[in-house]
């Protein structure tokens, strides 16, 4: 395992900036997710890393050697694929196996069998080494794709979106076989996703990325509880973050400069009528079970928010009372405005 | 009972119902007859004596003779009764059959030359370019080329031509480099031509293998050309047969040009099998019989390959 560094890497693909001036950092032992809408640049990094593209601009360290210009097959990297990642005319255990009888690395057989082994055992897919790749259920091939990389012991392991071509309860298990793996073997993993529960539920550290550039890197918490702008903000949380207006909020104190103010749902609490002074009125329950979205009208601007069925039996047409609990504030441009101490 | 009664008054929208299914089966079994048939025909007269073979109205059944085939392998040359009775008793069934025609075998006639001269510049040309068309198109589906599509194009173009557009002068030029009725002269000539079907062919079924395959073998540490081979071509082992088959029964099948290039030495097939001359003109035994045995190496191949050709696509490992 070892560190990986980016150095202002720019990359083009005709007139579009794939990734713009980006500079990362990962640790060794970390897992690093980049976080971003697609087309935010995500891919492209992982394949500026891998060496499947050469950037325009910037350089790649790993573990404090130069390797921009390097070939893929020199740069000690494991990658999982979001897709097509296992090969249809060979088993699941020649699937294995095929990165460790790589010419570059002539991995003695005996060690072949024990790693694809280990590996299969790790991944509980050990009943299935004999099966064709295709003979897999979705789940396994994913595994099996994981797998792969898994077998090796690189510098880094890269993985695209493992987790997106399957199904939610398949996600959530992977989800958590991976970090353990990843605990397990104290590996270096830089993980791309647009999905904000994977992003949070498995990452040390979160970058978040747009329009190829990276716009903050910190812990799941510094990135939710301090988003450095409405756009980071918008990226995390379910329901996702509202933004009020702050010309809508004349009654509650706000920071100067302040144009929108971020309500997450916990910021907001909902009341009866009892004599405040931000009054809005339910527009929609939904029910989820255990809890309820409430979408609220205030002034016009819709806002949604959680609550308790039992505690807070909305209906819609009722008029309640709003209190907003340390909101986040933004700036014309976005940029977030630190709290003033009420 | 019931679940029969229910399967025979339901209306699948997917499977189709026993009538439909009933005339497909017979449009298909008509086709295969009318297909088929002139085959069968061309198999049966080679077993007929050269009388019933030009017989009207024709013959449907016949005494069987092996009389084509004997013509077809040998030369031979009319005697007197005579001289055919003071010869030392016929040592093979072939010598006998000849005889009762009061002729002798002078000896063997250029067929097997003439075949094996189809199979080395067939199975040549197709070999180099399935070859060439792998590595072509493989170039044209994964790396940046500048005006990769006027050069496919310009690839496509050389097939547009009909041959005797092109005959004369690839006549002058094969006269000048000494490649006329070369074996050699035809492989290259078939394989210039084959290759642009090979070129387009081969592209659309490698652009079908998704990259990532490859990629995820030069991270691993392969090379381009073990990626191709590891990788990229066991996947494309479908397009690969079905593109040998197209260029083998191009080459197999060829006149125009095996006509004006090839007249000893390198002559095929197709050119010898007309010219197949018994007493009083054409011998359609041993036509029939020459015919035949021409068709079955081109048979054995497809169904060699057959398993490639139906085993279909099988991206099944992808979810798209």
């Amino acid at each position: 395992m070892a560190d990986v560094i980016l150095r202002n890497i720019t990359k083009r693909f005709g007139t579009v900036e794939a990734v713009r001036e980006l500079s990362l950092a990962i640790n060794d032992g970390e897992f690093l997710v980049l976080l971003g809408p697609s087309g935010a640049g995500k891919t492209t990094t992982l394949r500026l890393i891998t060496g499947l593209e050469t950037p325009d601009a910037g350089s790649v360290m790993i573990d404090g050697r130069d390797v921009t210009h390097d070939p893929p097959g020199s740069r000690d990297i494991a990658f999982v694929f979001q897709q097509y990642s296992l090969y249809p005319h060979l088993t699941v255990y020649d699937n294995l196996a095929f990165p460790l009888r790589s010419p570059a690395r002539r991995v003695p057989g005996p060690v072949i069998r024990k790693r694809v082994e280990q590996t299969a055992e790790l991944l509980h897919i050990a009943s299935k080494l004999n099966n064709r790749a295709t003979r897999l259920s979705g789940g396994e091939m994913q595994r099996v794709a994981i797998g792969r990389a898994l077998v090796r012991d690189p510098s880094i392991y890269l993985m695209d979106e493992p987790l997106s071509s399957l199904d939610a309860k398949l996600r959530s298990e992977l989800r958590i076989e991976l970090k353990r793996i990843q605990l397990e073997l104290g590996a270096t993993i830089l993980y791309v996703t647009h999905d904000q529960v994977e992003a949070m539920t498995m990452a040390s550290r979160i970058g978040v990325i747009k329009d190829g550039q990276l716009l903050q890197l910190g812990t799941p918490r510094e990135i939710y509880e301090s988003p450095s702008s409405s756009y980071v903000a918008s990226r995390l949380g379910t329901p996702q973050i509202n933004f009020l207006p702050a010309r809508l909020l004349s009654d509650v104190a706000v920071p100067p400069e302040t144009e929108t103010v971020g309500i997450r749902t916990e910021h907001l609490k909902v009341g009866a009528r009892n004599g405040g002074r931000m009054v809005g009125r339910v527009h929609r329950v939904e029910h989820l079970g255990e809890q309820n979205h409430v979408h609220l009208d205030y002034k016009g601007e819709m806002l949604v928010t959680l609550a308790d069925p039992h505690q807070q039996p909305l209906e819609a047409g009722q008029e309640v009372e709003l209190h907003l609990v340390h909101p986040l504030y933004f700036d014309r441009a976005g940029q977030r405005i630190p709290a003033v101490i009420h | 009972m019931t679940a029969a009664l229910a399967k025979s008054t339901a209306h699948s929208i997917v499977e189709a119902s026993p009538r439909s299914k009933a005339v497909a089966g017979s449009l298909v079994i008509l086709y295969a007859v009318i297909t088929i048939l002139p085959l069968l025909w061309i198999v049966a007269t080679a077993f007929k004596s050269q009388s019933d073979a030009i017989a009207y109205p024709p013959k449907v059944i016949f005494e069987p003779t092996l009389e084509g085939y004997v013509n077809l392998f040998t030369v031979r040359t009319r005697q007197t009764p005579d001289f055919i009775a003071k010869l030392p008793p016929p040592e093979t069934w072939y010598d006998k059959l000849v005889r009762q025609r009061d002729m002798v075998i002078a000896g063997p006639s250029k067929v097997v030359p003439r075949f094996v001269n189809s199979l080395i510049i067939g199975f040549g040309s197709t070999f180099l370019a399935v070859f060439l068309g792998t590595l072509a198109a493989y170039a044209f589906s994964r790396f940046r080329i500048p005006l990769a599509d006027d050069l496919l194009f310009f690839i496509l173009s050389t097939r547009m031509m009909p041959p005797v557009a092109v005959a004369i002068p690839i006549y002058l030029m094969y006269r000048q480099l000494n490649l006329t009725d070369t074996r050699l002269g035809m492989i290259l000539l078939y394989t210039a031509v084959n290759v642009s079907l090979a070129v387009w062919l081969l592209k659309g079924f490698i652009d079908e293998i998704p990259r990532e395959y490859e990629e995820a073998a030069l991270v691993d540490g392969y090379t381009r050309l073990q990626a191709l081979r590891k990788v990229v071509l066991p996947q494309a082992v479908t397009g690969i047969a079905a593109t040998a088959i197209f260029c083998l029964i191009f080459s197999w099948n060829e006149y125009a040009f095996a006509v004006l290039l090839t007249s000893g030495e390198a002559q095929t097939m197709p050119p010898f099998i007309p010219f197949i001359i018994g007493e009083g003109g054409q011998d359609w035994p041993a036509v029939a019989a020459a015919t035949t045995l021409f068709v079955v190496p081109i048979v054995l191949f497809t169904v060699l390959l057959r398993k490639h050709l139906l085993r279909g696509i099988t991206f099944g490992a992808v979810r798209k």
